[in-house]
């Protein structure tokens, strides 16, 4: 029983010192789960003597309201486009000038002067992709470029098709699949909206995260998703393509800021720094299978990904890709009202 | 002359009272620390103005969070009527929490009964054997109920090469295979309890009973059953309220399509950014919970008083 | 004729227990057969190989969230099941006094709250402690852990004192045995398989939890199920089986150990 004791006080002493070993040379990185490549970790800690520690979250939800509540240890966020004008309105990021580093010049034009962070005062890429469609063209092979495909799915589809579970994006596509534009306020609009999801709905199997293993071996026929996600399946399975909502399709993209309680932010600006060479903007991809949008990247590129479809939005598509803002509270409210209705 | 004990008796009675609140001062802090206290602060939210991006604004009231628990505007011409939406999600989470509790009890009784029956060397290897599969993370027993139960998993398969079935049955993604992923899930939580009071049962009563003529079935239920009652209320208490508040076993083998509870809360303090409304609706389901609660303790004392009458 | 009446039996209960190991079973067979795929999916049988463990064990982020859960789940079952058995002892066969029920409703509240509602809570409250001490390690997800853990202690503890004749407790109190004598020689070897049950309940809901954790971690301080909630985003490989594996055998081991000590002693 002495012993017992003794052994559980050294434990716990042991455990409370764990939490004050806060030495120099650290860098916290909170980003999503997964999405980290540990080679590139490894490739940092090793050029800068700095020890590495990544957090995951898995949604911008919880990232900012851990954030903004204070007490969370972290220097590196990664939020998506359309979160980080909340963050740098709530006071949350550091100012960090990443357009007068050194590698700044890596960053391709198109991601310099973006809506959510003009002339990247704040942030820089990490990486970048869009929801589309993912047909198992041995099922149905009719026109794969609209949203259709899970709004009025063809009778082959029916009671197999995954819809990612991510309320923007459902509502993003079906606004626009009935002619709206994103944030609107027209009642009549969102009343076929809530209709239209309600009817669908019925006709999908899930709403779900596993599309890279059930894609593939045909428990889904189709999914609207993330194009990542999709060129795996593909690659698992050749049957599987890739169709570009004409109607319109979100993209996102995800960026690097340093917060503003950041205890190591000279570290983290070495890490914004780093991320933006070439070769490590690759490590990136080869990861999490999504481009960067750094310039020069691709011939360090696994093979698969140089020149696969999936990555590259067609010039003639390029308009229907968009970004999505922010809306204000009361539409965001009417959303989340309609989405709850959708799933009751 | 008769005070003297009387007065002895008290302090007694008095220090024992003492002792028992010291005793269970650590649990107590602990708890009001980290569990209750806190949710002084959710009752406190529910009644604020909800925040533009989650949180609430601090100091400035609103019954909007409340109202909006049970009310909504219509969308379209801002009439007012029964929020059917939360409350038809309401009665599909206790509706599965009862179905799921009634289904560990019917599996779980008779396991932690053949348990309790088994030579006193043996029982603890049974007992380990139960806890064995609790060992793995409750998110990766939901993936391998997934497996079980897709439509080339084990069942389907199975069933298939019985002849019972010509086609898969979806199951995946229905509510039966939240059912079976929760019972799964909290199943142990049923048959520990359950196993602590029939290991001691004096099965001298039972033999009691079939002295005197009593059935197998009269002697589950009049004399069993009885003594066995604080586990089988613990037993239930323990797998009903998870399972009410469950998050993942939804998400995951319901398909994400429907909501339960637990995801609509979630929500709430998620992607919806409505926190007040979230913390009105915990608070709603705390209230259920409690009046459920309510009706076992009285059920199980006023049986109880019989049982060991 | 002179069959043996067993008074224990009861029809059908066997088969049902049976089938109740294999339901228990079955899926965990099946997550560790996946464990040893070849191939990259969960579903399609493609070979014998231990590439998964190998990518496993190469995972530091892995190994140090795996790590976290043990000593978290360690630490708060433990205090957990010494402050529940404690309270089992002060709210059990008394008379009622006052502030009995408020002790069992106090106990049994972290049951009657949605995890998810305890989980915004406290992020609200200990961000605060957080940036007021200064302090932002494991002990915040201890305290939080052993909170919830206590009712779960709690209720086969008091299960099994509900049940516990008190003949042998007042025999040894006429044999003039001091309290702390009866209670450590009588009271506690009785009480142990409720004690037991208790704290592994208490560890497993520990080890489980994920929505608290999720809410209350710093900087750093991913357990098992909050990284494998991260991952859900992504793509699931046989290498989440691998970690399961590894840790089912870790978990096993534990309570193996724990098991046979426990005998030897008695």
């Amino acid at each position: 029983m002495k012993h017992m004791w003794k052994a559980v006080v050294a434990a716990a002493a042991l455990a409370a010192s764990a939490g004050l070993a806060e030495a120099a040379g650290e860098l916290n990185i909170y980003n999503w789960g997964d999405y980290t490549n540990p080679e590139l970790l490894k490739k940092f800690e090793a050029e800068h003597g700095v020890k590495v520690t990544v957090t995951d979250y898995d949604s911008n939800d919880t990232a900012l309201a851990k954030v903004r509540a204070g007490g969370h240890g972290f220097d590196i966020v990664v939020p998506s486009a359309n979160y980080i004008p909340i963050w740098v309105k709530e006071g949350l990021l550091l100012e960090a000038r990443p357009d007068q580093m050194e590698n700044f010049k890596n960053v391709d034009k198109r991601w310099v002067d973006v809506p959510w962070d003009p002339g990247r005062h704040y942030s820089v890429p990490w990486q970048w992709g869009f929801s589309g469609i993912g047909v198992n063209t041995s099922v149905y092979d009719g026109d794969i470029n609209t949203s259709a495909i899970f709004l009025d799915p063809p009778a082959e589809l029916v009671n197999k098709i995954n819809v990612e579970p991510e309320m923007t994006d459902v509502m993003f596509a079906t606004i626009k699949y009935l002619g709206g534009d994103w944030c609107t306020e027209d009642r009549e609009l969102l009343k076929k909206v809530r209709d239209k999801l309600v009817e669908a709905k019925t006709k999908w199997l899930a709403m779900d995260y596993s599309v890279t293993e059930k894609l593939p071996r045909g428990d889904y026929s189709a999914v609207y998703y993330w194009n990542g996600a999709i060129m795996r399946s593909r690659l698992a399975n050749p049957d599987i393509k890739f169709g570009f909502p004409k109607e319109g399709f979100p993209i996102f993209m995800d960026s690097v800021a340093i917060l503003k309680d950041a205890k190591n932010p000279e570290n983290a600006k070495l890490f914004m720094n780093f991320i933006m060479d070439p070769e490590n903007a690759a490590l990136i991809s080869a990861h999490a299978k999504y481009a960067n949008g750094i310039a020069g990247s691709e011939q360090y590129m696994p093979p698969e990904m140089k020149d696969a479809p999936e990555l590259v939005i067609p010039a003639e598509y390029e308009d229907a890709g968009e970004f999505l803002e922010q809306c204000s509270p009361e539409v965001s409210q009417l959303y989340t009202r309609i989405w709850t209705e959708v799933s009751k | 002359m008769a005070r003297e004990p009387e007065l002895a008796a008290r302090q007694a009675h008095r220090a024992e009272i003492r002792s028992r609140w010291l005793l269970s001062a650590p649990a107590l802090i602990i708890i009001f620390v980290a569990a209750v206290g806190p949710l002084f602060v959710m009752l406190a939210y529910s009644v604020m103005v909800r925040g533009d991006y989650g949180d609430v604004r601090f100091g400035e009231f609103s019954s909007e969070g409340w109202f909006n628990v049970f009310f909504q505007r219509d969308i379209f011409d801002d009439t007012i009527t029964y929020a059917d939406a939360h409350l038809s999600i309401f009665w599909r989470s206790i509706r599965l929490s009862l179905i799921t509790t009634v289904s560990t009890l019917i599996l779980g009784f008779p396991t932690a009964y053949f348990i309790a029956t088994r030579p006193r060397h043996t029982r603890e290897v049974w007992v380990f054997l139960i806890t064995i599969p609790f060992w793995t993370n409750l998110l990766i027993r939901t993936f391998a109920m997934q497996e079980v139960i897709r439509n080339e998993g084990v069942v389907n398969t199975l069933l298939q090469a019985l002849g019972v079935i010509d086609q898969p049955i979806q199951i995946l993604y229905t509510d039966w295979a939240i059912l079976f992923g929760m019972v799964y899930v909290y199943l142990p939580l049923m048959v520990l309890p359950l196993y602590a009071s029939m290991e001691r049962l004096d099965f001298r009563l039972v033999e009691a009973g079939y002295d005197l003529y009593a059935g197998r079935f009269a002697v589950l239920r009049r004399i069993i059953l009885p003594l066995v009652k604080p586990g089988l209320v613990a037993g239930s208490i323990l797998v009903f309220i998870p399972s009410l508040g469950a998050y993942v076993t939804p998400r995951v083998l319901g398909g994400g399509k429907n909501m339960m509870l637990g995801n609509l809360i979630e929500l709430q303090f998620g992607a919806g950014r409505n926190w007040p409304l979230g913390a009105a609706l915990s608070i709603t389901l705390m209230v259920i919970v409690m009046v459920a609660l309510l009706f076992y303790v009285r059920n199980a004392s006023r049986s109880g008083a019989t049982g060991h009458g | 004729m002179a069959r043996y009446f067993d008074v224990k039996r009861q029809t059908g209960f066997a088969t049902i227990a049976i089938v109740t190991f294999v339901l228990l079973y079955l899926p965990i067979a099946i997550l560790v057969i996946y464990a040893f795929n070849e191939g990259e999916s969960l579903a399609n049988w493609e070979g014998f190989s231990l590439r998964w463990f190998v990518a496993a064990a190469n995972n530091d982020a892995v190994k140090q969230a795996a790590w976290r859960s043990l000593v978290i789940a360690a630490f708060a079952a433990t205090f957990a099941t010494i402050a529940a058995t404690m309270a089992a002892l002060a709210t059990t066969r008394t008379r009622r006094y006052r502030g009995l029920t408020f002790k069992y409703a106090m106990i049994n509240q972290p049951l009657m709250v949605p995890e998810i509602v305890t989980a915004v809570a406290l992020l609200i409250v200990f961000s605060q402690v957080k940036v007021w001490t200064g302090y932002s390690g494991l002990g915040y997800l201890i305290l939080a852990h052993t909170a919830f853990c206590i009712p779960f202690a709690y209720l086969p503890v008091r299960a099994r004192l509900e049940n516990m004749d008190l003949a042998l407790e007042s025999a040894a109190a006429d044999l003039y045995a001091t309290p702390w004598k009866t209670f450590r020689r009588i009271t506690l070897p009785l009480l142990q398989p409720g004690i037991v049950a208790g704290f592994m309940l208490a560890f497993v809901i520990s080890l489980d939890d994920v929505v608290i954790t999720e809410f209350v971690k710093s900087g750093g301080q991913d357990t098992l199920p909050t990284y494998m909630l991260g991952q859900l985003r992504r793509v699931i490989t046989p290498e989440v089986n691998a970690i399961a594996t590894l840790f089912l055998a870790l978990s096993v081991l534990i309570v193996t150990a724990f098991f046979f000590i426990n005998r030897q002693k008695a």
